[in-house]
């Protein structure tokens, strides 16, 4: 409605999803706002981050426009959440970048152009072009050193405005929690969370990319994270073969490391591929404003990073293994720095909105009404 | 020229059902509807659960529900139903609607929450009666039904009894497609306020109606004119208690109010006129839109306290409140004065102060008052007090066409059409003649279309 900000209207709107209350079936927001008579900022915060996006809810929904209740509920709480992310992120001059596409790719472009420059500065010449074969490979293009503390300070950093953003989601969210949930409910969001459970849409599955029910998307998302789970525990098994047992890469193509990355690898160019696909052939109208800009930018550097990672391995014996090292490189780097800026922050919210939401099943209050 | 097997008229869950059994048997199967895509599915669009018969509990039923109590349920709260043999026949063949509607790719859930106790008789499907248009029709095109939206139709063409076509318009223009065979499924009058006014007056002008803005009753009243036979009362009709701040037409279910039981009633006069707690308000929630419209002004405000606000489903409208007897009738636009004895009469009349147990009936009652409440009579003495101003909410008319055993549209002699069938609320009027339960709408729309569709079916093979 006119007039009305964010917060405002996904607050008239939720009332009306309250009285109605059919859609309770889809996912766990409905389930959340029948707990609830009236909704405050809190409250959007975190059912915006509960909501999957699964966009069942906008295909029953017969109030939607031009319906004059003019129900949008995808819409609105992906507005919402786009908000809570600006919110919780850090600093404030990087963290218009949820607003404003155009800092995102800044940072990325200008964070990867820093390692490209530096690493060209760094080889010498005859360096970048020539064949590396054999243990430390990788370090006769970039110095062992500089990867490692380049790696270290990015990934930490992220990881800080993260959990600083999760810290301020929890204590802005959770004053309808007046017990701890215990095991059960962590473990009960946990699989939630790693088995994308409520991108199934009650059952049938998403609406996504139009008005009819399928599992794909899921299968593209779940590509999407356990692929980039895969490559994390590649990295962390390649650091502990070299620092504890001091064997330098390249390892071979049927070592563990190896195995998981090239896995990772293929699922996130097949998850992200497919995930841009969908998005681009997507319905706009529960769509939330800016809300795909964000998605794209993050979706295509975690593809580029995944390619060019692969390419690397392919191309590991080969005179252009060194280029395609610094690209892979650099494009992590601007993974990492955009982390906290861009799509990336979701896993931390709607983790920690699961968690919400099972505690807050297992509190001893009620439906309202009778 | 355009022909068809079998042409179903209306857009709604009877005219999918028929379009659907239908082309199991025939081919050539056209949905006409009236409404554009974004508002198709009339006033299937609100409905959310159907009433059926089973044996046995399962995932989705809470318990058994015999054929027995379902049509007693139907008796006791219809007053008994036109035609005893049709009812008996809906409600043994609803036993079949489950695993029907599953084979069509209806999902399926548990009972919504805080809604009203019908988890063991009606099933619930997924997301509510959009999710299941929406999957009727995708179900119909892949299984090659034509569909139409927009589709005005200007005549039935009937000659001697027998269905040759119908003529749609089209701007200027004019055109005639062949059928076979007819399903007319769009629904009931009760989106045509002259319609209602000839019945009710200008009393018409005060109802909201729940539902569709397009069933105008424009294939009702073809039929009628074609010599079909009208059965049912022209006043009867399910209507409900709705926020009377509610949009005229389309509301739904989030302008209902659940509040009557916990609270008073009282009218513009600012008198209590009706029992609120008579019987637990799954039995009387259907009774409430004709009291209203017999009320002056057809106009109604239903008073809560503080104790009982958070009682019922939140309403979408904001309560008036007030934090004395006389500033709430006031706030609402009643002579304060009389408001506040009215409710002073109350109290003193009314039972103790206890936890209102809603679902059963407590027999907390008030003495010596007329009109009485029999039940959850707690006083209304804890402010802040609120005021919810209510209107009579038409869901759906119930005068209709009179069919027989086979959905077959009959004549003012009793006689058959030879090929003109009928479903859902155009002939409920042969099932419901008063009062609603809960659910069963859907459950004529989905007997009546299956076998409208497939009689019509069988006689276009013929």
């Amino acid at each position: 409605m006119p007039g009305l900000d964010v917060f405002q209207e996904a607050n008239r709107q939720l009332i009306i999803c309250n009285a109605c209350r059919y859609c309770e079936g889809y996912c766990p927001v409905f389930r959340a706002i029948e707990t609830r008579r009236d909704f405050n900022k809190g409250d959007v915060f975190y059912l915006s981050n509960l909501c999957h996006d699964c966009r069942a809810c906008y295909y029953a929904c017969m109030f939607t426009p031009p319906h004059e209740f003019a129900i949008n509920i995808p819409k609105i709480l992906a507005e919402a959440r786009i908000e809570t992310y600006q919110r919780w992120s850090w600093p404030g001059f990087l963290a218009r970048a949820f607003k404003d596409r155009g800092i995102t790719v800044i940072l990325a472009a200008a964070v990867a152009a820093i390692v490209v420059v530096l690493s060209l500065l760094l080889i010498p010449a005859n360096g970048l072009f020539a064949i590396h074969l054999g243990p430390g490979a990788f370090y006769e293009v970039i110095p062992y050193i500089a990867m490692v503390i380049g790696g270290l300070v990015l990934f930490f950093y992220a990881i800080a405005v993260w959990m600083r953003g999760g810290a301020r989601f929890w204590s802005e969210t959770r004053s309808v929690l007046h017990q701890p949930g215990g095991l059960k409910a962590f473990a009960s969001a946990l699989t939630a969370a790693l088995g994308l459970r409520h991108l199934k849409g009650g059952g049938p599955g998403c609406f996504y990319p139009g008005d009819q029910p399928s599992s794909v998307r899921r299968i593209y998302h779940a590509l999407t994270s356990w692929g980039l789970l895969s490559d994390f525990v590649a990295t962390t098994l390649a650091f502990i073969y070299q620092d504890f047992f001091h064997r330098l890469p390249p390892y071979a193509f049927t070592s563990a490391p190896v195995i998981f990355g090239s896995v990772g690898g293929v699922a996130l160019i097949a998850g992200t591929g497919g995930l841009i696909w969908f998005k681009l052939r997507s319905d706009r109208q529960p769509e939330g404003a800016g809300a795909s800009g964000m998605d794209y930018v993050f979706l295509v550097t975690l593809g580029l990073t995944a390619l060019s990672g692969m390419l690397t391995l392919i191309f590991r014996a080969t005179a252009v293994m060194g280029s395609m090292l610094i690209l892979h490189l650099a494009l992590i780097a601007a993974l990492f720095l955009t982390a906290p800026y861009g799509k990336f922050v979701h896993f931390v919210y709607r983790s920690l909105a699961l968690i919400h939401y099972e505690i807050e099943q297992r509190q001893p209050q009620q439906h309202v009404g009778h | 020229m355009e022909e068809y097997d079998v042409i179903v008229i209306g857009g709604g869950n009877a005219a999918l059902c028929a379009a659907l059994a239908a082309r199991h048997a025939v081919s050539r199967v056209l949905v006409l509807e009236r409404a554009p895509e974004h508002m198709r599915g009339g006033n299937t669009r609100h409905t959310r659960n159907i009433r059926c018969t089973h044996a046995a509990a399962d995932q989705f039923f809470s318990g058994p529900y015999s054929e027995e109590e379902h049509l007693q349920d139907l008796i006791g709260v219809t007053g008994g139903p036109a035609n005893l043999d049709l009812a008996k026949m809906t409600v043994r063949e609803s036993s079949k609607l489950p695993e029907w509607m599953s084979a069509h790719g209806v999902n399926w859930q548990q009972p919504l929450a805080g809604t009203l106790h019908l988890g063991r008789t009606n099933r619930w499907f997924l997301g509510g009666g959009k999710a299941l248009l929406n999957t009727y029709y995708q179900t119909a095109r892949r299984m090659g039904i034509s569909i139409r939206y927009d589709a005005m139709i200007e005549d039935l063409v009937i000659e001697n009894g027998r269905f040759e076509g119908v003529r749609l318009r089209n701007g200027e223009t004019e055109e005639f497609i062949r059928g076979r065979a007819v399903v007319v499924a769009a629904g009931g009058y009760e989106a045509n306020i002259e319609w209602l006014k000839k019945h009710w007056g200008d009393a018409a002008d005060n109802f909201i109606i729940r539902g569709t803005p397009y069933n105008d009753g424009m294939l009702l009243a073809a039929l009628l004119k074609k010599g079909a036979k009208a059965i049912g009362d022209p006043k009867g009709f399910h209507a409900i208690a709705v926020d009377a701040r509610a949009p005229k037409f389309d509301g739904g279910i989030v302008t209902r109010l659940d509040a009557i039981p916990f609270g008073i009633v009282v009218n513009q006069l600012a008198r209590r006129f009706y029992d609120e707690g008579e019987n637990i308000w799954p039995k009387r929630y259907a009774i409430w839109g004709g009291l209203i419209a017999a009320q002056p002004g057809q106009m109604a405000f239903c008073i809560v306290d503080s104790k009982t606000i958070d009682c019922f489903l939140p309403p979408m409208f904001k309560p008036f409140q007030a934090n004395s007897h006389e500033a709430l009738g006031a706030a609402l636009g009643l002579d304060p004065k009389v408001f506040s004895e009215t409710v002073a009469e109350y109290n003193r009349a009314s039972a103790a102060n206890t936890e209102i147990r809603i679902e059963v009936l407590d027999g907390a009652c008030t003495r010596g008052i007329a009109p009485p409440k029999s039940n959850w009579a707690i006083p209304i003495d804890r402010p802040p007090f609120y005021g919810l101003p209510l209107r009579p909410g038409i869901t759906f008319t119930y005068m209709g066409v009179a069919v027989d055993e086979r959905a077959r549209v009959l004549e003012q002699s009793g006689r058959a059409f030879a090929n003109v069938y009928a479903a859902g609320e155009i002939m409920s009027g042969n099932i419901l003649t008063k009062g609603y339960l809960g659910g069963f709408g859907l459950t004529i729309g989905s007997v009546f279309g299956e076998l409208a569709g497939r009689e019509a079916a069988s006689n276009a093979r013929a």
